[in-house]
C-alpha cells in the first residue's frame, strides 16, 4: 500500500472512531438531535462544533500550502457561486437525513458493525448515487 | 422546546467531534483532499485511472472502524427506528441528493464550514432545515 493509500485508510479510521465516539453512527440519536419539538437532545451540535474548531486550523494551514505533506496537488474546492443542484440537492438530502438519521459516513460505519438496517440503506444509497451518474451522463451525451 | 438533559452527552460528542476534525485535518495537510463521505463513495462510480485506490481505503478504513472497536471493546449502541422501506427511500434520497448537492454532513458541514465556503454554508443550512422539518412531519405530524 503506498503512503497516500495508508493515510486515507487511517483517516477513515479515525473519522469512523469519531463517529462512533460522538454518538454520530446512531440513528436514534440523530433522530432526537432534529427532533426540537420532542424531547431534544443537543448533542449532535457540539461534534459538528467540536470538529469544526480543529477543522478552522487545519484549513488555515492547508489554504497557505501549494502541496500537501505527500507532496501531492492540494484538491481544495475553489467554487464559490450558488447553484441550483447544491441548493436543491441539499434540500433533497435533508429530507433523506430526517427519514432515517443517516447521512452517509454514519451509514458506513453502522455497515461495519453489521447492522442490516445499515445494509439496506448502503446498498440503496449507491443505487441513488449510480442513478446521479446516468443521468449526468446521458445528459452530456445529449448535449454533445 | 424541552431539552433531553438524560440524553444529552456533551463530552463525547465534543470529544467525537474533535476525531472527526482531526481526521479532515490529517486528510488535507498530508493528502491534499476534502474528507466529503458522499464524494468519496460517490467518486467510486465514475471510475478514474488512479484515482480508485486511495477512495477505496478511505471506506475501508471507516467500515474496519467498528469492527477494531469491537475487537477491544463493547460497540456503542446503534438503534435503527426506521422501516426497510423507509430506509431504501432515504438511501436513495441521500444517494442522489448528495451527489447533485457536491457534499453532505462532512464534506459541506464541517469541512466547508471550516473553510468559511459560501456554497457549504448554503448546503449546511439547506439540510439541516429540511432535516429539521422532515422529522417534525414524521413524529408530530403523521405520528402525533
Amino acid at each position: 500500500m503506498n503512503m497516500p493509500n495508508l493515510s486515507a485508510f487511517l483517516v477513515g479510521l479515525i473519522f469512523g472512531a469519531g463517529l462512533l465516539v460522538s454518538g454520530m453512527a446512531n440513528p436514534d440519536k440523530v433522530l432526537s438531535f432534529l427532533d426540537l419539538a420532542g424531547a431534544w437532545d443537543p448533542s449532535l451540535a457540539l461534534v459538528m462544533g467540536g470538529a469544526i474548531v480543529v477543522g478552522s486550523v487545519a484549513f488555515a494551514i492547508a489554504g497557505k500550502r501549494e502541496r500537501s505533506l505527500l507532496a501531492e496537488p492540494m484538491r481544495i474546492p475553489v467554487r464559490r457561486d450558488l447553484d441550483k443542484p447544491l441548493v436543491l440537492g441539499s434540500l433533497g438530502f435533508g429530507v433523506g437525513w430526517g427519514l432515517a438519521g443517516f447521512c452517509p459516513g454514519p451509514a458506513l460505519v453502522a455497515l461495519g458493525a453489521g447492522e442490516p438496517g445499515a445494509v439496506v440503506f448502503v446498498i440503496s444509497m449507491l443505487v441513488g448515487m449510480a442513478l446521479y451518474e446516468l443521468i449526468e451522463q446521458s445528459r452530456t451525451t445529449a448535449n454533445a | 422546546m424541552t431539552i433531553d438533559w438524560a440524553s444529552f452527552t456533551p463530552w463525547s460528542a465534543l470529544a467525537g467531534g474533535m476525531l472527526i476534525g482531526l481526521a479532515a485535518a490529517l486528510f488535507v495537510l498530508v493528502n491534499g483532499r476534502i474528507a466529503g463521505i458522499s464524494g468519496v463513495v460517490g467518486g467510486l462510480l465514475r471510475p478514474q485511472p488512479g484515482d480508485l485506490s486511495w477512495r477505496v481505503a478511505f471506506v475501508a478504513g471507516m467500515i474496519a472502524a467498528p469492527l477494531l472497536w469491537a475487537a477491544v471493546a463493547t460497540l456503542p449502541g446503534i438503534i435503527i427506528e426506521a422501516s426497510v422501506p423507509m430506509l431504501v427511500v432515504a438511501g436513495l434520497l441521500v444517494g442522489v441528493s448528495t451527489r447533485y448537492a457536491a457534499g453532505c454532513t462532512s464534506g459541506h458541514g464541517v469541512c466547508g464550514i471550516s473553510r468559511l465556503s459560501p456554497r457549504s454554508l448554503v448546503a449546511t443550512v439547506s439540510f439541516m432545515a429540511t432535516g429539521f422539518i422532515t422529522v417534525y412531519i414524521v413524529r408530530h405530524v403523521i405520528g402525533g
